[in-house]
């Protein structure tokens, strides 16, 4: 579904990634952890298309097409979900009228006639309940006012709605308490098929213990310096970075 | 003698003046010929504003009118057809309809109001007749002395309408005033002038629209002198969506009695240059007053809005709402004056003022300017000059929405925010459209 070959990028000056390689098949849970500064947010953001960063080399595939040569929002009616760290707050736009928007773009790029307002009502309602989010906070301008947990839960709201080939969740745990992680790891549990991938960015392991992942891999100064199983996580938890930092630096 | 600023347009003025005069037929000695004749004068002594004007300052408008406009021939006779004439107009809008063409009262074109607690008249029957309206209202608002434009208005002020709604009348829907010009043939120059009284608890809307067909460029004016009286509730509107050609002055100089509530809408979609000088004296208790407005522009357009909330007594609210939105290598200017006078204690001023540029030949001058002489005072002033939120418009797009149309929907929004202030659905439709047209052009 996704294969990442040598992939280099930079933001003004500074080389972030130096040559990250991983392939993702359908039906895969892939674990992104690592210190800060590592390179995880830079990796989600150069795959959904920010333009802020400049790839210098490598290349990017995905469903079997060059990703670098699209443009962000083809991108994301191709397949690719992007959940935001930082979900931006929007004055003046719903999230119900900027989700039907959105959904009709892409039902639209794949020759599906858009939803009327009863069918997306109905979708909406539905994808609500998996997330346990409220029509009246989705009604309010988008992200605006909302907690920490109301925006990552929105978040995966939008995913649901627009039930991405891969999906990038960038440190969706951040800042969650319990029951709040439990509700998205739900939502992300649930929206998991065989067709579909999720690759999911983190610090921490918690995270880990409710979006069980298939593979873990450890990104240090911009490449992946050891992948592993679920294990590779627990080990991390427990012996913390520093040795990962002091196995890759030797070799370096 | 020092040299005067518009020296060309006051030699072409005076041959105009004259035979504007010549026109009058037999009304040389009334009483508003009188003030014609003194504004004439002032505007003849102190020219128009030069470029060191400090309320033209970035706005030389005495400099587009010489370099743009003769005035020195009559307008040409109006030839636009009934088509070309309703194109201009608001359409669904159920409205008491008065017209004029080339600055000249239509009754063919104009509703023939039977309203009871409404009277509309042309302006020139009212001068001809000596009316009481005309006399107690003509130039006691807008001051010639104060601004030459003011002067040249008022000098040839002919034509109009003089609106009188009587107390406890309550208009329900609104007055419409359309201004269609004929620019085919020779360029285009008329002055309006409105007088509109609001009696006590009444309440009404009122809309004025200039708009130009042709090639050639138009110069117009237009001065309304309204009191909005104790207890009256009045909207007013001004929509400015005409030519690239089309130059214009606005001036809507209010007062209102105790209680009163005015809200003023200007919504400035196109022209060539428009400047819109809007003065409102708050001289009794327990008033509020809203000035609204949304400029949206794009080519070469150019427009100023100079406000005037004038607080001079105590226990009253004014709110400001003004947003600008600029591509290409459009120009806004805003100037927001609150005045706070020594007796107004307990003022509750509000300011607001936000600017967009899309593009980075597009240029925005911005200056809130409050000056309070009370001490028991809430006011507060804002504003903000940006380029879009770039990380908005990523986000918009990281969910599969196409560039063009994620920055229409996040101009929409900014702009939003004026237009839900509208209250009459038609009107806000129709304002929506053509901001949803140009947005995602």
């Amino acid at each position: 579904m996704l294969s990442i070959k040598n992939l280099h990028a930079r933001i003004e000056e500074k080389e972030i990634l130096r040559g990250i390689n991983l392939e993702i098949k359908p039906g895969e849970v892939h674990a992104i952890m690592g210190p800060n500064g590592s390179g995880k947010s830079t990796l989600a953001s150069v795959l959904a298309g920010r333009e802020d960063y400049e790839v210098t080399e490598g290349s990017v595939e995905f469903l079997g097409k060059d990703l670098l040569e699209m443009e962000a929002d083809f991108r994301a009616r191709e397949g690719l979900f992007l959940a935001f760290q930082y979900p931006i707050e929007i004055p003046g736009v719903s999230t119900t009228n900027f989700m039907k928007t959105a959904v009709n773009q892409i039902r639209e790029h794949h020759g599906e006639k858009a939803l009327d307002a009863v069918s997306f009502l109905k979708l909406m309602k539905e994808k609500m309940k998996l997330v346990e989010i409220d029509q009246a906070l989705l009604s309010r301008s988008l992200n605006e006012g909302f907690s920490g947990g109301e925006k990552k839960r929105n978040e995966i709201f939008q995913m649901a709605m627009l039930e991405p080939k891969l999906a990038i969740l960038d440190e969706t745990d951040s800042g969650l308490d319990i029951d709040a992680l439990k509700v998205v790891a739900h939502g992300v549990n649930t929206l998991k098929n065989k067709d579909n991938a999720t690759i999911v960015v983190t610090h921490y392991q918690r995270l880990l213990d409710y979006i069980v992942p298939d593979f873990v891999h450890v990104l240090y100064n911009g490449r992946i310096v050891k992948s592993g199983t679920k294990e590779l996580a627990l080990e991390l938890e427990a012996r913390g970075y520093d040795w990962i930092k002091e196995e890759a630096d030797a070799t370096a | 003698m020092e040299k005067i600023a518009g020296q060309s347009i006051l030699n072409s003025l005076e041959t105009q003046f004259e035979a504007f005069e010549k026109g009058l037929n037999g009304q040389s000695q009334s009483a508003a010929h009188a003030v014609r004749k003194e504004a004439f004068t002032s505007l003849m002594n102190s020219g128009f504003p030069g470029p060191k004007s400090e309320e033209y300052k970035f706005t030389n408008f005495t400099k587009a009118v010489e370099k743009n406009f003769e005035l020195n021939a009559a307008n040409a006779d109006f030839g636009l057809s009934n088509t070309q004439v309703s194109g201009t107009q608001i359409q669904g809008l159920d409205a008491h309809k008065i017209v004029f063409l080339n600055g000249v009262y239509s009754s063919d074109l104009s509703d023939n109001i039977q309203v009871e607690g409404l009277k509309v008249e042309s302006l020139a029957e009212g001068f001809k007749s000596n009316s009481a309206l005309s006399q107690e209202n003509f130039g006691t608002k807008a001051k010639f002395a104060e601004d030459a434009f003011v002067a040249l208005n008022t000098a040839f002020s002919q034509h109009g309408v003089t609106i009188e709604i009587a107390d406890k009348a309550v208009i329900e829907k609104p007055i419409v005033l359309y201004f269609i010009g004929d620019s085919s043939k020779a360029e285009l120059s008329y002055h309006i002038r409105n007088i509109v009284v609001a009696g006590k608890f009444s309440q009404a809307t009122i809309i004025e629209k200039f708009d130009t067909v042709g090639e050639h460029k138009s110069f117009t004016t237009s001065v309304n002198e309204i009191s909005v009286s104790e207890s009256a509730h009045l909207r007013f509107f001004k929509i400015e969506n005409d030519t690239e050609q089309a130059y214009h002055i606005s001036n809507i100089h209010a007062s209102q009695g105790a209680n009163s509530n005015f809200k003023v809408f200007t919504f400035s979609l196109n022209g060539a240059m428009i400047r819109n000088n809007l003065n409102v004296k708050l001289q009794a208790e327990g008033i509020e007053t809203y000035m609204n407005g949304l400029y949206l522009l794009d080519g070469k357009t150019h427009v100023d809005n100079h406000t005037v909330a004038d607080h001079m007594m105590p226990n009253c609210y004014s709110n400001e709402l003004y947003k600008g939105i600029m591509d290409g290598s459009s120009k806004g200017v805003f100037n927001g004056k609150i005045f706070v006078r020594p007796d107004a204690q307990k003022t509750n001023a509000f300011q607001s003022n936000k600017n967009i540029l899309i593009s980075d030949r597009a240029t925005v001058n911005t200056k809130p300017q409050l000056e309070i002489w009370a001490d028991d005072v809430s006011c507060s002033h804002g504003c903000t000059t940006g380029q879009l939120d770039m990380d908005a418009l990523f986000y918009l797009r990281a969910r599969g929405i196409p560039r063009d149309k994620a920055l229409a929907i996040l101009l929409k929004a900014f702009a939003n925010d004026v237009l839900e202030t509208v209250e009459n659905e038609a009107i806000k439709e129709y304002l929506a459209a053509i901001i949803e047209t140009r947005l995602e052009k």
